[in-house]
C-alpha cells in the first residue's frame, strides 16, 4: 500500500515535471508545477516529514506559485495581435532543446549511476511513526537559533528589497 | 510499516533535478527559468528529507530543508521584482534579447 502510494506520487511529480518541460504555454506549465509540488509534498509525508509537507503546500502552492502566476500575467507580450491565438507562448529554439536534453539526460545518467553503484550503510532505526513537530520546535529554539534569526532577517531584507525594486520609478510616470 | 529504500527517493530526486535543469536551459522566458530553479530546489529537499528519516532524534535534514524553503521564498520574490523591472525596461522577457546593462 505504502509502496504503491510512493510510486503513484513520484510518477505524478515526474510526469507533471516533464509536462512543464514540453509545454509551450507558460500558464499550463505553472499549473503543472502545482501538481509537482503536491506530489513532492506527498513524498514528504511518506518519508515521515509531516510538518515539512504542510509547509511545502503553504509556502510553495500558497505563496510562490501565486507570485509566479502574477509574474506571468504582468509580463504579457505587448504585440497582442500576433499572440492572441497562442497566449503565453514560450519560444524554444531547436539548439536550446537539444542542449537542454543532452545536459539533463547526461546529468540524470551520471546521478543514477552514482546512486545505483554506491551502497548506503544506514545506522539507526527509522522510527517515523510519531510527529516531528515537537522535535522541530525544540531544535529551532535551541541548537538552530542563530540560523532561525538569520532567516528572519533575510525575509525582512527580501521583503523590503522586492518592494523597493518593484516600485515604478519610471520618470515618464512621475 | 514497510520501509521504502532510500535509493528510490534519491532516484526520484535525481530525475526531478535533471528535469528542472533541462527546463532552466530550454525555456526562453525568464519566468520559465525560475520555474526550473524552483523544481531543482524541491528535488534537493527530497534528498535531505529522505536521509533525515535515519536520524529521528535530531532531524537535521528536515531543519535544513526548512531553511532551503525560506531561502527559496526570498529568492523568488526578489527575482520576480527584478524580472518586472527588466520587462518594464526592455519590453521583453527573452534572456537572449537582454544583452545590455544600460540602454
Amino acid at each position: 500500500m505504502e509502496i504503491a502510494a510512493f510510486y503513484a506520487f513520484s510518477g505524478l511529480a515526474i510526469v507533471s515535471a516533464l509536462f512543464i518541460l514540453f509545454s509551450k504555454n507558460l500558464i499550463y506549465a505553472a499549473f503543472a508545477l502545482f501538481l509537482t509540488f503536491l506530489g513532492v509534498a506527498a513524498l514528504y509525508v511518506l518519508a515521515g516529514a509531516d510538518f515539512l509537507a504542510v509547509t511545502q503546500i503553504m509556502v510553495y502552492v500558497g505563496g510562490i506559485l501565486v507570485l509566479l502566476i502574477f509574474g506571468i500575467m504582468l509580463t504579457q507580450q505587448t504585440d497582442r495581435a500576433a499572440v492572441s491565438s497562442t497566449p503565453n507562448r514560450v519560444i524554444v529554439s531547436i539548439t536550446r532543446q537539444f542542449s537542454g536534453f543532452i545536459v539533463g539526460a547526461g546529468l540524470f545518467g551520471f546521478l543514477s549511476y552514482i546512486i545505483v553503484t554506491s551502497n548506503f550503510k544506514m545506522t539507526g532505526e527509522t522510527n517515523i511513526s510519531r510527529s516531528t513537530l515537537k522535535t522541530i520546535g525544540v531544535e529551532l529554539m535551541t541548537s538552530h537559533l542563530l540560523p532561525f534569526e538569520i532567516a528572519a532577517i533575510l525575509l525582512l531584507v527580501a521583503l523590503i528589497g522586492a518592494a523597493y525594486l518593484a516600485l515604478n520609478r519610471n520618470p515618464a510616470h512621475d | 510499516m514497510i520501509n521504502i529504500p532510500v535509493e528510490h527517493y534519491l532516484i526520484v530526486a535525481a530525475a526531478l533535478f535533471s528535469i528542472g535543469l533541462a527546463i532552466a536551459i530550454t525555456k526562453q522566458h525568464l519566468i520559465g527559468i525560475l520555474l526550473g530553479i524552483e523544481l531543482m530546489l524541491n528535488a534537493v529537499n527530497i534528498n535531505l528529507i529522505a536521509f533525515s528519516r535515519h536520524d529521528p532524534e535530531r532531524i537535521g535534514g528536515q531543519l535544513f530543508a526548512l531553511f532551503v524553503i525560506v531561502v527559496a521564498a526570498a529568492e523568488v520574490t526578489v527575482a520576480l521584482a527584478i524580472i518586472l523591472r527588466v520587462y518594464g525596461h526592455y519590453r521583453s522577457v527573452d534572456p537572449d534579447k537582454i544583452n545590455e546593462l544600460k540602454k
